[in-house]
């Protein structure tokens, strides 16, 4: 690897990460002040203009508080899971491709991570890592309610990352159909989605050609299977029974005190984040969108990609808040319910739904 | 579970999983849009039910009960009496107060006494203003002044200096200079009660001595000597 490239891959890595925490900061806030209009509140206010430093205030707060540890701790596990809760988080993101890629001196650089050519695979990996995290810290805390939490979080990851996994088959089937060969690398199935539906049905030409080529209107159950599946997947209401306060406390963090809340805390809204990135790179196209190369000046150009990667991402996260404020929390048999006896049986069902469409246009009827 | 699995179970039909599909979406469609027009009221401020406290005060209601106060007759003189009426009304125990005879040649009230030792237990008070209507001259009565913290039991004892209103109908408070004792409450409140014939000098017969602000007392002004002559010469000719 020569110099240019090293600082290439510095940069990219850098320029992600850094990407990912400002946006965190930005969506602590970005929540409690939507919650707080939906419950005709004004939200934090006070620190910086509309309260927009409020999570650094909060964050420095962490910081310099004591992390107790209690005597019934299982030590090595309890100082572990919060590590093991933060890093998953921003491994997930760096999949996630989040502009259009540039060249800097003849150099290519992509604004991504990482491109692994397993990325899906990846990003499931390590989001049933994450979920280690919790039972770890449920368990390693000595005391009931983090284990009940704990349990809790070990059944809802299971049941619900197989309805997350097979949504994302189909998906990754259909991508597969939109160009040469299937792929599992998220920078070619955003690549795949550029464009039009007119490109692909001549004949429909003078209405699809303002409908752009996203997977969410062919793979629109999929769509919904895999949002759902994902709230559940980074414990978010209306499925936060891991920490439902109410019932257990805060769940498996009650022990946790200081900074090594405050990383859980971190990793809960990065994980908000970068699922929401997976879903808009997945359905709704990543960072393509219409640049107008050579109308604007270039800079707007290369700029434009990230904004709507971002803009994308943002609605959904809004619809994670959204959903929050909505939503009361479901209960434990019904979460277990909706995971194994819908969404489950509704994306194998979409799977095959989805696999004969795509054998039927590939290889023709069985009969012919 | 063995019965499932008999011959005799049958799946629900698809268009029962369909109604059901469609009926959650609906219902959470229908609660997706009651947060979001709460959201859009609240931006546009229609909905917005917090105020910034410190900075905004919201009204109060016109008879609130807040902090007491002994009023002042418009020419300066005070209208307690030191009956002790107040303090026996109290069912909180939480008024003391001493009378005394007023001076002759200076006095302080209209009456024969006057209050010389007023003081209210504000950690012991229930704010009823049953003292309010216990007082036969109106002299204490209820402010919306509400912002009574003090970081000691001996600050929450209201004295006679802390009740008393200026003669231009302030109170004195416990952050007079801050945004927080809001004075203008006063002019407007039960502050100033009608009064009449204040101090029994002749120049204020026939003349309206209150300020126009509702209250319980709403009698007219007292009338002339030569009026209330001729109505006690006209009920002994009657009798």
């Amino acid at each position: 690897m020569s110099w240019p490239e090293f600082w290439i891959v510095v940069l990219r890595v850098v320029l992600t990460f850094g990407l990912l925490l400002v946006v965190t900061i930005l969506n602590v806030w970005a929540e409690r002040k939507i919650l707080a209009k939906m419950q005709s509140r004004i939200g934090p206010s006070r620190a910086g203009p509309y309260g927009i430093l409020q999570t650094l205030a909060d964050g420095m707060k962490l910081f310099f508080k004591e992390s107790i540890t209690p005597r019934k701790v299982e030590l090595g596990m309890y100082i572990l899971a919060p590590f093991l809760a933060v890093i998953p988080a921003f491994l997930i993101f760096m999949m996630v491709p989040w502009g259009r890629p540039f060249t800097i001196g003849g150099h290519e650089v992509a604004l991504q991570g990482t491109d692994l050519n397993v990325g899906l695979l990846f990003i499931l990996a390590m989001s049933s890592m994450a979920v280690y995290a919790v039972v770890l810290a449920g368990w390693s805390s000595g005391s009931k309610y983090p284990l009940i939490g704990g349990v809790r979080a070990t059944a809802q990851a299971i049941s619900y990352e197989a309805a997350m996994g097979l949504a994302m088959v189909a998906v990754v089937m259909f991508s597969a159909t939109q160009g040469d060969g299937g792929t599992l690398s998220l920078a070619e199935i955003v690549e795949r989605q550029s464009g039009t539906w007119g490109d692909l049905f001549p004949a429909l030409q003078p209405v699809l050609q303002f409908v752009p080529r996203w997977n969410v209107f062919p793979q629109i159950v999929a769509f919904v299977i895999f949002f759902i599946a994902i709230v559940a997947e980074t414990n978010r209401a209306p499925f936060d029974l891991v920490e439902a306060e109410q019932e257990i406390v805060g769940g498996f963090h009650t022990e946790y005190s200081g900074m090594r809340f405050a990383m859980f805390f971190l990793a809960e809204y990065i994980n908000i984040f970068s699922m929401s990135a997976i879903a808009a790179t997945l359905f709704l196209g990543g960072w393509t969108g219409p640049t107008f190369d050579g109308v604007l000046p270039g800079i707007v150009s290369a700029v434009l990609p990230t904004i709507y990667f971002l803009a994308k991402t943002y609605f959904l996260v809004f619809l994670f808040f959204w959903l929050r404020a909505t939503l009361p929390r479901l209960r434990y048999d019904q979460l277990m319910q909706l995971g194994w006896k819908r969404l489950i049986p509704g994306a194998l069902g979409w799977l095959i739904v989805s696999t004969l469409v795509i054998s039927f246009r590939q290889f023709g009827p069985p009969w012919s | 579970m063995a019965d499932r699995f008999d011959a005799g179970y049958q799946f629900p039909p698809i268009r029962t999983t369909l109604e059901l599909v469609v009926g959650v979406l609906t219902e959470l469609l229908k609660g997706l849009r009651v947060t979001g027009r709460t959201m859009i009221g609240t931006i546009t401020g229609s909905e917005l039910v917090t105020t910034r406290y410190p900075s905004e005060m919201r009204e109060k209601p016109q008879r609130f009960h807040g902090r007491h106060v002994l009023n002042r007759y418009p020419d300066g003189m005070e209208k307690c009496i030191g009956c002790e009426l107040c303090a026996g009304a109290c069912p909180a125990k939480c008024i003391y107060v001493r009378g005394q005879d007023n001076d002759p040649e200076n006095p302080t009230s209209p009456g024969e006494r006057f209050g010389f030792v007023y003081e209210i237990n504000m950690l012991r008070c229930i704010f009823c203003a049953l003292c309010v209507e216990a007082c036969p001259t109106e002299a204490i009565t209820m402010t919306s002044l509400f912002e009574m913290s003090s970081t000691n039991r001996e600050d929450a004892i209201y004295t006679r200096e802390t009740l008393l209103m200026d003669p231009v109908g302030k109170v004195p408070h416990m952050f007079p200079e801050d945004e927080l004792a809001d004075l203008g409450e006063l002019d407007t409140a039960d502050g100033w009660l009608k009064a009449t014939s204040p101090s029994g000098v002749a120049a204020y017969e026939g003349v309206e001595m209150w300020r126009g602000t509702p209250g319980p007392a709403n009698w007219d002004p007292e009338p002339s000597q030569d009026v209330r002559d001729e109505r006690t010469s006209e009920e002994d000719a009657d009798g």
